[in-house]
C-alpha cells in the first residue's frame, strides 16, 4: 500500500489542457443533469421552509421559539456560532495553507472559500432575526441619526458586527479573485454568446498578462496575509460573546482558542461531508484524491483532540477556581437535565473522532463521511451545550428554567441548512469549483520532480 | 471600417519557450511587451521588464487608514459624542476599541488589495486588442503569448515579425485595433 505523503496530488497524465477540460467542462458542457435537479428542488424546499419561518418570526414575534428568561439565546445562537465555525475551514485551506505552502489545499480550496461564504450568509441570518425586531437591525451599525445615539463600542456583540461583516466582506473578495482568471478561461470556452458575456463580464478582461499576474499573485497573497490573523480574530471575537460576561462556564480565557480550533474541526467535517459525494458524482477522484482526504481527516483529528483539552480544561478550571457556581455548572452539565447532549458531544467530537488515529479509517471513504457528519452534529452539540447549561441553571435558584426549542426553532435551522445546499449547487453548476489555473501549477510538466 | 495594427503576437508551446523568447525580445531593444500564460510563470514579468509593483506600499497604507478610521470613529463616539459610563471604565477604554481597529484596518487592507491590483492592471478591460485574434483565447486554456506593440520606437511589421519567426513560435499573428 502506498504511504499516504507518497500518494498524489493528481493522478499522473494529467496536463494543462486536460485539467482544463475537465474543470470547465462541468460547468459549459455537463448540462443540468437529473440528480442536480432533484437535489437543487430538495435544497430550495428547505430554503422555503427559511423564508416561511423568518416570515411568521417577523409576524409573530420571537414568542415562537422555545427562548425565554433565564435562556433569551437558542438555537439561533447555537446555529450562529456553528455556522461561522464551518465557514473557518475555507479561509483556513485558502489563505493559512497558501501561506504554508501546502500545496494539497489547491484542489479544494475553491470549493472550501466557496463554503465559507455559504455558511457566513447562513450565520448572518441568525443573530438579525434574534434581535426580535430585524427591521430595525442597521441600528447596530454606527451612523448619524435622528435618535442622537451611537452604539456601544464597549461589548463584544458590537465587536461581532464589525467581525463578522468584515469576515463576510473579505472572503467574497478573495474568492472572487481567485475566480478571475478561471471566468477568462470560462469566457474564452463558452460557445453560446450569452454565457460568454456574462463570464466576460464577470472575469473583467483578463488577459493573463505577466505584469497582471505578477499584481495578482501579490494581491493573492497579501490578502491570504490578511485573512489569516482575520479568520482567528473572528471566531476570537464570538467567543468573547461568552467570555467577556460574566455567567458560570461562559467565563474563561480558554474560549477563544478552544473556539477557533472547534471552528476548523467542524468546518473540516463539513468539507469532507461535501467533497466526498461531489468528487465522486462529478467523477473528480483524479484531483481530489485520497491525498487529500487523508490530510483533512488528520486536521480533523489534531483540531479535536484540541477541542478535547478545552472540554478538559473548562472541567479543570471549573475545579481549580474553587467557585461553587463554576463546579455546579460543570456537575449540571454532566447530570443534569441536558446530561444527554453532553454525553453526545463527548462522544461524537472525542471519542469517535479517535479511530482517526488509523491510516486504514482514513482512507475508507464511506467510514470516513460518516464520521464526518458525526463531528458535524457533536459540534452543534456543543454550541447547544455551552449556550444553554450555562443560561438555564446560573446563580439564583429561584431564576432557573428550561429550553425547549419549538417547531420553529427546529424549522429555521433545517431552512438555513436549506439555504447553504441551495446556494451551493449554484456555485457547482455555474462556476469550476476547482480553481483551474492553480491547478495547471500541479501539473506534471510543472513540476519535476514528478516527472517519470 | 479601418483596421489599424495594433502589434504582432507570438504564439508559444511551452512556459519555457515564452520565457526564452521574452528574454531575447527585450535583448533586441523592445520595451511595449506582454506575455501572456494560463497561470503565472516564475521569473515572466522580470523578463518582460516588469520589476516591483506598489501594491504592497498601498495595502499598508489602506490598513493603517482603516485603523485610524476605525479607533477615531470609536473614540469620537464614546468620548466626544456620546460618552456613557458603563461599569466605571475609563471612556477611552482603548483596550476594548481593538477589536473594531483591527477589524476595520482588515477590511481596509484587503479592499484596497483587490481594487488597488484591478486599477494597476487597468481592469476591468472590456475591449482588448488581443482578443481580436482567434487563437488568443487559448492563452487561458494550454498556450503561451508574446505580444510586442505597434506602439514600440523600435517595432517594424516586416522586422518585428521575422524575430519573432526566428524564436521557433507554433504561429505568429497580427492584432488589429
Amino acid at each position: 500500500m502506498t504511504e499516504p505523503h507518497h500518494m498524489p496530488l493528481i493522478e499522473p497524465g494529467h496536463t494543462h489542457a486536460t485539467v482544463t477540460d475537465k474543470i470547465a467542462a462541468i460547468v459549459l458542457e455537463r448540462g443540468v443533469s437529473k440528480g442536480w435537479i432533484l437535489g437543487f428542488f430538495v435544497a430550495f424546499s428547505l430554503f422555503n421552509v427559511l423564508a416561511l419561518s423568518v416570515a411568521y418570526l417577523v409576524y409573530k414575534g420571537l414568542g415562537i421559539w422555545g427562548i425565554n428568561n433565564p435562556v433569551g439565546w437558542g438555537f439561533a445562537i447555537v446555529n450562529f456560532v456553528w455556522w461561522v465555525g464551518i465557514g473557518h475551514a475555507g479561509t483556513l485551506i485558502s489563505a493559512i495553507l497558501l501561506l504554508l505552502r501546502q500545496e494539497w489545499r489547491t484542489s479544494i480550496n475553491r470549493f472550501a472559500e466557496a463554503m465559507t461564504l455559504f455558511a457566513v450568509s447562513c450565520a448572518g441570518i441568525f443573530p438579525l432575526i434574534h434581535v426580535g425586531r430585524p427591521w430595525v437591525a442597521y441600528w447596530l451599525l454606527p451612523y448619524p441619526n435622528t435618535m442622537s445615539m451611537w452604539p456601544q463600542f464597549r461589548s463584544p456583540l458590537l465587536w461581532d458586527v464589525f467581525a463578522v461583516s468584515t469576515y463576510a466582506t473579505v472572503s467574497a473578495l478573495f474568492w472572487y479573485v481567485g475566480l478571475i482568471p478561471d471566468l477568462a478561461t470560462l469566457r474564452d470556452r463558452a460557445k453560446n454568446r450569452l454565457v460568454q458575456i456574462v463570464y466576460g463580464v464577470m472575469a473583467l478582461g483578463w488577459t493573463g498578462s505577466a505584469k497582471h499576474w505578477f499584481r495578482y499573485e501579490t494581491a493573492y497573497l497579501l490578502l491570504a496575509g490578511l485573512a489569516t490573523p482575520l479568520v482567528i480574530s473572528v471566531h476570537s471575537v464570538v467567543s468573547f460573546d461568552f467570555a467577556v460576561s460574566v455567567i458560570p462556564g461562559w467565563h474563561t480565557t480558554v474560549f477563544p482558542p478552544y473556539f477557533v480550533a472547534g471552528a476548523i474541526f467542524s468546518g473540516f467535517a463539513m468539507v469532507l461531508t461535501l467533497t466526498i459525494p461531489i468528487r465522486k458524482i462529478y467523477g473528480l477522484e483524479d484531483f481530489i484524491t485520497m491525498r487529500h482526504l487523508d490530510n483533512m481527516a488528520k486536521v480533523m483529528l489534531a483540531t479535536g483532540l484540541i477541542v478535547g483539552y478545552g472540554y478538559l480544561m473548562e472541567a479543570f478550571m471549573a475545579w481549580y477556581s474553587g467557585s461553587p457556581y463554576e463546579q455546579f455548572m460543570i456537575w449540571n452539565r454532566l447530570t443534569g437535565p441536558y446530561a444527554v447532549p453532553y454525553a453526545g458531544l463527548l462522544l461524537c467530537n472525542i471519542v469517535i473522532p479517535q479511530v482517526l488515529w488509523s491510516g486504514r479509517v482514513r482512507r475508507n471513504i464511506p467510514l470516513l463521511f460518516v464520521i464526518s457528519i458525526i463531528v458535524n452534529i457533536g459540534m452543534w452539540l456543543e454550541r447547544f451545550i455551552i449556550v444553554v447549561t450555562s443560561l438555564h441553571r446560573d446563580y439564583l435558584p429561584s431564576s432557573w428554567g428550561m429550553y425547549y426549542p419549538t417547531i420553529w426553532d427546529w424549522a429555521t435551522f433545517a431552512g438555513s441548512i436549506g439555504l447553504f445546499l441551495t446556494l451551493l449547487f449554484l456555485f457547482i453548476r455555474v462556476l469550476p469549483m476547482i480553481s483551474i489555473f492553480e491547478m495547471r501549477l500541479l501539473v506534471p510538466a510543472n513540476r519535476k520532480e514528478n516527472a517519470p | 471600417m479601418s483596421r489599424r495594427l495594433h502589434g504582432l503576437l507570438a504564439e508559444f508551446d511551452t512556459a519555457e519557450q515564452l520565457l526564452a523568447a521574452a528574454e531575447k525580445v527585450r535583448a533586441a531593444g523592445y520595451r511595449q511587451i506582454d506575455a501572456h500564460s494560463p497561470f503565472p510563470v516564475h521569473g515572466l514579468a522580470e523578463a518582460v521588464g516588469f520589476q516591483r509593483t506598489i501594491l504592497p506600499a498601498l495595502v499598508l497604507l489602506g490598513g493603517l487608514m482603516g485603523a485610524a478610521v476605525g479607533f477615531g470613529m470609536q473614540y469620537y463616539i464614546s468620548v466626544i459624542d456620546y460618552p456613557l459610563n458603563i461599569g466605571g471604565r475609563p471612556l477611552n477604554s482603548w483596550p476594548q476599541f481593538i477589536p473594531v481597529t483591527f477589524e476595520l484596518a482588515v477590511l481596509f487592507a484587503a479592499g484596497t488589495a483587490v481594487l488597488g491590483m484591478l486599477a494597476l492592471n487597468g481592469l476591468p478591460k472590456p475591449y482588448n486588442p488581443l482578443f481580436n485574434v482567434e487563437r488568443f483565447a487559448l492563452a487561458s486554456h494550454d498556450r503561451f503569448f508574446l505580444a510586442i506593440e505597434a506602439t514600440d520606437p523600435q517595432f517594424d511589421p516586416v522586422k518585428t515579425r521575422r524575430l519573432l519567426e526566428s524564436l521557433q513560435p507554433h504561429g505568429v499573428y497580427e492584432v488589429e485595433d
